[in-house]
């Protein structure tokens, strides 16, 4: 065990650090509307001209070849700095790593390089009206069209983040009706500027056109739109999932900076405010540390080759549940000003955001039940 | 950085693991509640034996010249059979006091009280308690004190109180003898933590209502789920706080508070969760669960609470 970092990792964080302190764009309008998302492309563009995008990937992608160990420190600066959240992240975040492990060469040459430069914009095609948490249950379908040797695609998938904003699409097809519900699903990347693609966006509960539904009419779409196997999309879509839950999606790093704002705050605000408020400021800052010392705990078992699988949803729980916590204590100590919002920093937008954390990425009910099955083992039925 | 265990931690651990299970049965805990001694003096013995309870002090002192890292797992692991002697009081707090002023590492058991408390386990089959506050210690003989017995929730805690100004002997200062008890004790409540959910995840799957297993239903699974989650992000910094202990770091006592708030949180958790799946069974005497749902109440309670150590934090953050 040694718990302090090594000197090429802390030399790696002094050069995020002064390069991030040096760039960070601050008062970026919201990232979920559509002027908002111009600006923020500016600055993921940025970030990428800087090779900062993402550092974890190769550097023939783009990326710096860091360690895990190296983005995590990464992240702490980026948020720390002030850094707005990511509007490229369903993309480097969630479908890289599937096109990583999944996609073939020539894929790998075609997508990611695009997606590091915020030049490609992907979004995730996974909910549909009537499939939520029962992602299985999707209708949107892939039909053969062998003469053109690819598929057409039709159907609605919905609250598709940022669609609205994005380029591409990546999700969920059922290419064989006959098939059980797992099976026969394949998992395709959809450009939506192909013909027969509507896209039209709709409020969030903050009012931003933060989402999407995305209509599809026999939509064609060539065979290498397929990332890995025709009919075995459930399990590339759980690697995707498995990312977002985990710690690739939210890491430490942000929970840190927002502890760290909510101290500020309480030294700025706290008034009269009484013991239990304190108590509550003290624990989402404990809990933050929780979540970066059980990361470093986590991380470390990964560079040894130890399978985490079904422990993202611990994580995924605990950080969701803990950004409410920490924007409702923020909330208490603003009293009346907490209604105050219109600025992309206010505490109370931030509530609203936070509010999602715990419906997206597969909702923590589900969640629980994936604790109590797949890591306690409790019967299914 | 680099956040685990050595190969030769985790083989102490399973030294270790492997005797309490065999010798620290809830039988063993359950007759530490009314035998005369209320301890396992069997294992006592065998832990002696292996080291382990001199494992802090120095090897020419006859320990093995570990550290809190070294330890900690081992101490989850009498944590998780309740085991009923003062192996924190011990072999976290005292044995590195006594080995500080030279002293020969006996056979015997030493207790320790932390000042505001007042009290001490076992304190009657102990030769020697070890006395302090966050600094100034001192290590006199059981005998020289006024032993008052008190009943603890726990019965297989026997528990003393005591005046600690009758307590005369040479201060000595270890600034890390306060916290090495409260990390000790987080361990425990770790290993308590996990007891209770293995015990009921264990339950849950066997007992049947309604013609299927109880743990099938979602109200039960969420209610575990909880539980884990508490395990979870606890754990990490009880293994933390223990690292910057051994290694002197200036905020470890705010990492050892930090270790035992999220512990004793999670234990309660955990045993409230671990009592409502059990139902009327968990509620028995006869069943064990209470065995290790009460050690969690005492532990969380002592050396310094929810509240004190909360307090802590808070003014080194706040």
């Amino acid at each position: 065990m040694d718990l302090t970092f090594t000197p090429e990792e802390e030399a790696f964080r002094a050069e995020c650090r002064s390069w991030l302190e040096a760039n960070v764009p601050h008062g970026l309008p919201s990232g979920d509307t559509r002027d908002g998302f111009a600006a923020h492309l500016e600055w993921e563009r940025s970030l990428f001209e800087a090779r900062w995008a993402v550092v974890s990937w190769p550097e023939a992608y783009g990326g710096r070849d860091a360690s895990p160990m190296e983005w995590l420190i990464f992240e702490e600066e980026y948020y720390r700095a002030g850094g707005p959240q990511r509007v490229t992240q369903n993309g480097i975040f969630l479908l890289a790593p599937t096109v990583f492990e999944f996609g073939t060469p020539a894929q790998r040459d075609r997508i990611l390089p695009r997606m590091a430069a915020a030049e490609d914009l992907w979004c995730q095609g996974w909910s549909e009206p009537n499939a939520g948490s029962d992602l299985a249950g999707i209708q949107s379908r892939a039909e053969r069209d062998e003469s053109a040797r690819g598929w057409r695609l039709s159907g609605q998938k919905t609250w598709t983040t940022r669609g609205a904003f994005c380029t591409h699409l990546f999700g969920l097809f059922r290419s064989d009706p006959a098939a059980e519900r797992h099976r026969g699903l394949t998992y395709f990347l959809v450009p939506l500027d192909a013909p027969g693609v509507t896209v039209r966006g709709f409020g969030r509960l903050d009012g931003d056109e933060g989402f999407a539904e995305v209509f599809l009419d026999e939509v064609f779409v060539p065979d290498d739109a397929v990332l890995g196997a025709v009919h075995e999309g459930w399990g590339v879509a759980m690697a995707t999932t498995s990312a977002e839950r985990g710690l690739t999606l939210r890491s430490p790093g942000r929970f840190l900076a927002g502890a760290g704002r909510l101290v500020d705050l309480w030294r700025a605000r706290s008034g009269d405010a009484g013991p239990d408020l304190a108590d509550s400021v003290v624990q989402d800052w404990i809990d933050a540390e929780a979540y970066r010392w059980q990361t470093f705990w986590t991380v470390t078992r990964m560079t040894v080759g130890e399978n985490v699988g079904a422990e993202s949803s611990l994580t995924k729980v605990f950080w969701s549940e803990l950004d409410v916590r920490i924007h409702e204590h923020a909330l208490a100590l603003l009293g009346p000003d907490g209604e105050l919002t219109g600025d992309e920093a206010s505490w109370m937008k931030g509530y609203e955001f936070a509010l999602s954390g715990p419906i997206y990425a597969g909702t923590n009910e589900i969640q629980r039940n994936v604790i109590a099955e797949r890591v306690l083992g409790l019967p299914r039925r | 950085m680099r956040f685990a265990f050595t190969d030769e931690q985790l083989a102490f651990r399973d030294a270790v693991r492997e005797l309490l299970d065999r010798e620290c049965p809830p039988s063993v805990v359950r007759q530490a509640w009314t035998s005369p001694s209320g301890r396992a003096l069997d294992v006592w013995a065998h832990l002696t034996e292996m080291g382990v309870l001199a494992a802090l002090a120095p090897e020419a002192a006859g320990g093995l010249g570990l550290t809190l890292v070294d330890l900690v797992l081992v101490l989850e692991e009498t944590g998780y059979v309740a085991l009923p002697d003062p192996i924190v009081e011990h072999a976290a707090v005292a044995v590195p006091l006594l080995a500080s002023r030279g002293e020969p590492i006996g056979a015997g058991t030493v207790t320790a009280g932390w000042e505001p408390d007042a009290r001490a386990v076992w304190a009657d089959t102990a030769d020697l308690l070890a006395l302090g506050d966050d600094r100034r210690w001192r290590v006199v003989a059981t005998g020289d004190l006024r032993l008052e017995p008190r009943t603890s929730v726990d019965g297989a805690r026997r528990l003393f109180a005591f005046d600690p100004r009758s307590a005369d002997g040479p201060a000595l200062v270890d600034e890390q003898a306060f916290d090495r008890g409260v990390v000790g004790f987080a361990a425990q409540l770790v290993g308590l933590t996990r007891r209770m959910l293995d015990l009921t995840v264990g339950y849950v799957t066997e007992r049947r209502q309604f013609g299927v297993p109880v743990g099938s239903f979602q109200a039960v699974k969420h209610h575990l789920a909880d539980a884990r989650l508490a395990l979870e992000f606890a754990r990490p910094l009880v293994y933390r706080a223990a690292w910057s202990l051994a290694e002197g770091d200036p905020d470890a006592s705010v990492h050892a508070s930090m270790a035992k708030l999220q512990a004793s949180s999670a234990a309660h958790r955990t045993g409230r969760a671990a009592l409502q799946c059990h139902g009327a069974i968990g509620y028995s005497f006869e069943y064990d669960l209470h065995l290790f749902l009460k050690r969690a109440w005492a532990l969380a309670a002592s050396w310094g609470d929810a509240r004190w150590h909360g307090a802590r934090v808070r003014r080194a953050i706040l």
